[in-house]
């Protein structure tokens, strides 16, 4: 336990996504099965249970501090393992402490009277930053800044193999891990994954450039629409035999479906309602979107004949990270999917067959299936450069659209960004004129410098912030901003800087949405600083009014 | 004749009606007793300062030589009068030449204890229990989170740190006065004898540490180091004020390390980019504090500066009479150095 607190404090207060890696690295090399396993599953959140609930760590703090010293201690820190990891009462010191395994172990085995005593007694033991490191851990609350792709890429770094091999194995292998790190140092065999639903790397796309488009050839392109929705993956195996009993591989996970991130997350939790429905072997390439005929049509297995009614992503981003999502929620903005590929269908890999054979079993396969809430993408056409210009700025009238997808109708499905392949081709961005507001100094390579900004736009005579944004300088740009943020200064809250409502960024950004969360009303969609106007005077940027008028429908 | 009615708060900050002064002024007065050299509690342009002569030598230092038209210096437990009212000056422990003052009148003695701690400073005599009816405390660490480990564990943290990171230059933030110098003084006692690199605005505070015979080994200023590149896996001392801004950008590869009381709080430490945070402080600590009030064992207590409802709560819980003393100007922190 003490190795991984003192990872865990160190982890805290280091900048950087290198260094950070560089000591989660450390820890893996240094740390013994199956106390390094348990780390990498609390930091990547693949921990599959609570220790305790919040609620038992509050009220065993109630029983032991007083209740008006611990809510002015909570009040001023903010925090309440914190809180609690400071103002436990009572301690003996023990040395060396129960390994991170043993804590595990003892938690998922611990009869749930008996939780609570459990928690007061390694409490007890332990110092302020390792009960801290034991109250994160035990309510999976872990806020590292550390993603679980990160780890994925430390793991692939630790063992010299490819990140796609991680990915690959992520899903059907389980905390704590013991065979996939021993892999990885060479000391065992690859985990066997052969019956296991898992994350299957993606193939992805190219923006596209002005000479793919001038040299475009009719009848060699998959033309589709490109969805403002999430790429994901689904990928089920409900026909799993039970034949691996001779298993000496007992971290296989029995996961039956998943729906995966593009970047391999798992985030099934979230979409209960367009798992429930999936049965068979198959691995699905798709985008998710809030289909407002979607549920409604599973009721009646229509699904695939009705065309899907496209919400915004605005829609679907009141679905994304949620751990549990409302019954309400769920009805008011069912989630679909637009498939656009197929890895495997009826337990047939497909990857090595052309994207045009891929997509003739694929629409056989949904036609046949009526699978609720899967809908094939459609096909568009265009049998001229001239024409496909014409298609793109048709089809981008359309806000619940980004732009057009161009697949080569023989290519293989290959993992990766393999050139000339795939493109993807954005609709312009939408850019305004915004005043900026507030500066912060940046992270990394841009620390010290300040370097995020908050911009507003006009209401009347006031301001009003609509967005925040860090890309798009260069160094030099950096340098002068910095230095334009130092000599224009006029107050200080906390890291932030208010600066003299004087210069005007044109700020690019994909989409604008309503808002309750913003005074402003608006939130933009991937803002970034296009340019830097220090010829344009403030009072000439652009009203609040002028963007609403740019909300999707 | 209770202090209530004679030690009064306004906004230059405490007067005592009778004896015609005030107790750390924040602005130019005719009588001001000082506690200790911070700048929020000493400040220039008295017409007639008096306080310990580590003190007095500290102000001179940072207003010169004129920083008062009259300074007389008092001499630790020896009692001076100031029309009715006796005072007497005694040790806070909270940094080189520290105080706390007694004020006798009428029956009734009140003590202001200044800012203090009760841990060892090598740097001042220790804090003295002073009997008395009022007790006025600070409550900077005033919650009961705030318990500061032993100077050593955090001396260990950052020695460890140099040798995790040989090539990172450990720009270490501390207030420059009180602070810088038990940080030296406390790595030095560590075994840590090689020079310690300083910023500017340390110079002059250390150079009088060392005219007062406190032994601060080998300091060497960072301006007067030529390739500032030879300050990989060094120790530099800086304000905190100086840790992010343009001038650590000349030193390499900053590891960026923070010593103050509050960063023992998370947040606190982030806020401060600090990468590896030193809880260090010259304040009390929560049970430093109840310590003092059992040991002073006072009628009543006031507390000031910090976070006076906790203190004020767990002072009545413990059977004194509490009330919370608003004086204007200590800042926590930026100035008052912890």
């Amino acid at each position: 336990m003490e190795a991984f607190s003192d990872l865990l404090e160190q982890l805290y207060y280091t900048a950087g996504n290198k260094a950070k890696a560089q000591l989660i690295a450390d820890y893996i090399a240094n740390t013994p099965d199956p106390d390094r396993g348990w780390a990498i599953a609390a930091m990547a959140g693949t921990l599959r249970f609570d220790f305790f609930k919040r609620n038992t760590v509050k009220k065993l703090i109630a029983e032991h501090t007083d209740p008006q010293l611990f809510a002015m201690s909570y009040d001023y820190v903010g925090e309440v393992s914190e809180t609690v990891a400071h103002l436990w009462p009572h301690s003996e010191a023990v040395s060396p402490l129960p390994s991170l395994h043993s804590i595990v172990d003892t938690f998922a085995n611990v009869a749930k009277q008996q939780v609570s005593k459990t928690l007061a007694d390694y409490l007890t033991m332990m110092t302020p930053s390792q009960r801290w490191a034991l109250l994160k851990l035990g309510t999976r609350g872990l806020r590292i800044g550390v993603s679980a792709r990160s780890i994925k890429q430390i793991l692939a770094d630790y063992g010299n193999k490819d990140i796609k091999e991680i990915e690959t194995l992520w899903h059907a292998v389980t905390p704590p891990y013991t065979q996939l790190l021993q892999w990885l140092e060479g000391k065992a065999d690859k985990p066997d994954i052969e019956n296991a639903v898992t994350f299957h790397p993606v193939m992805l796309s190219h923006p596209i450039e002005e000479s793919d488009i001038d040299g475009f050839e009719p009848g060699m392109w998959q033309i589709e629409n490109k969805y403002d929705g999430i790429r994901v993956q689904l990928a089920v195996n409900t026909e799993k035999t039970i034949q691996k009993i001779s298993s000496d591989n007992t971290e296989e996970s029995d996961i039956e479906k998943a729906l995966f991130s593009r970047t391999g997350d798992d985030i099934s939790h979230s979409f209960p309602d367009l798992l429930e429905h999936m049965q068979g072997n198959m691995v699905l390439d798709g985008e998710l979107l809030v289909i407002q005929n979607a549920s409604e049509e599973a009721k009646e297995s229509l699904a695939s004949i009705a065309p899907p009614k496209v919400d915004t992503f605005n829609a679907l981003q009141q679905r994304l990270n949620k751990k549990k999502p409302a019954k309400s929620l769920m009805q008011s903005n069912p989630v679909g999917l637009i498939v656009y590929d197929a890895l495997v269908l009826e337990g047939e890999q497909l990857t090595s067959l052309t994207l045009q054979e891929r997509r003739k079993k694929l629409a056989a396969w949904i036609e046949h299936k009526k699978i609720p809430r899967v809908f094939l993408s459609n096909t568009l056409e265009a049998s001229s450069p001239q024409e496909l210009r014409q298609l793109h700025s048709r089809v981008c009238a359309n806000r619940s659209v980004e732009g057009l997808m161009l697949k080569r109708l023989d290519s293989t499905y290959v993992p990766g960004r393999p050139k000339g392949k795939w493109f993807k081709w954005k609709r312009d961005p939408l850019v305004v004129d915004a005043v900026i507001m507030y500066a912060q100094r940046g992270h990394g390579k841009r620390s010290s410098f300040y370097s995020d900004f908050t911009f507003g736009a006009w209401q009347g005579e006031q301001l009003l912030p609509i967005g925040k944004a860090y890309s798009g300088f260069t160094d030099e740009e950096l340098k002068k901003l910095d230095n334009w943020v130092r000599r224009n200064a006029i107050g200080r809250f906390g890291p932030v800087r208010e600066v003299k409502k004087e210069l005007v960024f044109e700020v690019a950004f994909d989409a604008v949405h309503p808002s309750n969360r913003h005074k402003s009303g608006v939130a933009l969609r991937f803002p970034r600083i296009h340019r830097i106007r220090w010829d344009k005077p403030a009072n000439e940027a652009d009203t609040l009014e002028a963007l609403k008028q740019l909300i999707e429908r | 004749m209770h202090p209530s009615t004679w030690l009064k708060t306004d906004n230059t900050g405490l007067f005592c009606e009778p004896g015609g002064f005030y107790i750390d002024p924040m602005t130019e007065v005719t009588t001001a007793l000082v506690t200790h050299g911070h700048a929020d509690h000493a400040r220039a342009g008295h017409h007639c300062v008096y306080a310990s002569k580590e003190t007095l030598a500290i102000m001179q230092t940072r207003y010169g030589e004129d920083m008062a038209k009259h300074q007389h210096t008092v001499t630790l437990g020896e009692t001076i009068t100031f029309n009715d009212v006796s005072v007497t000056f005694y040790p806070a422990g909270h940094i080189l030449g520290s105080t706390q003052i007694l004020l006798e009148y009428k029956g009734f003695r009140i003590v202001v204890s200044g800012d203090y701690k009760r841990r060892h400073d090598p740097t001042c005599p220790p804090f003295k229990v002073v009997p008395c009816d009022v007790l006025i405390t600070e409550a900077t660490f005033g919650l009961p989170v705030f318990k500061h480990p032993p100077i050593e564990n955090e001396i260990d943290k950052l020695l460890h740190s140099l040798r995790v990171f040989p090539k990172r230059c450990h720009l270490v933030g501390a207030y420059a006065l009180g602070k810088c110098q038990r940080l030296i003084i406390a790595l030095r006692d560590a075994g840590y004898h090689k020079p310690i690199y300083l910023h500017g605005a340390q110079l002059k505070l250390c150079d009088l540490y060392q005219q007062f015979n406190i032994d601060l080994g080998e300091l060497i200023p960072v301006s007067e180091v030529g390739d500032k590149k030879t300050l990989a896996g060094e120790i530099v001392i800086a304000p905190p004020s100086a840790l992010s801004d343009r001038w650590s950008r000349s030193l390499p590869n900053v590891r960026t390390v923070m010593a103050s009381g509050w960063m023992q709080i998370r947040a606190r430490a982030k806020q401060r980019n600090a990468e590896l945070p030193l809880i260090i402080s010259d304040h009390c600590d929560w049970p430093e504090l109840l310590m003092t009030i059992e040991q002073v064992n006072p009628k009543e207590v006031w507390v000031t500066h910090g976070r006076e409802d906790a203190l004020m709560y767990q002072a009545e819980k413990m059977g004194y009479k509490a009330r919370a003393l608003s004086l204007v100007g200590y800042d926590e922190e930026e100035q008052g150095g912890d």
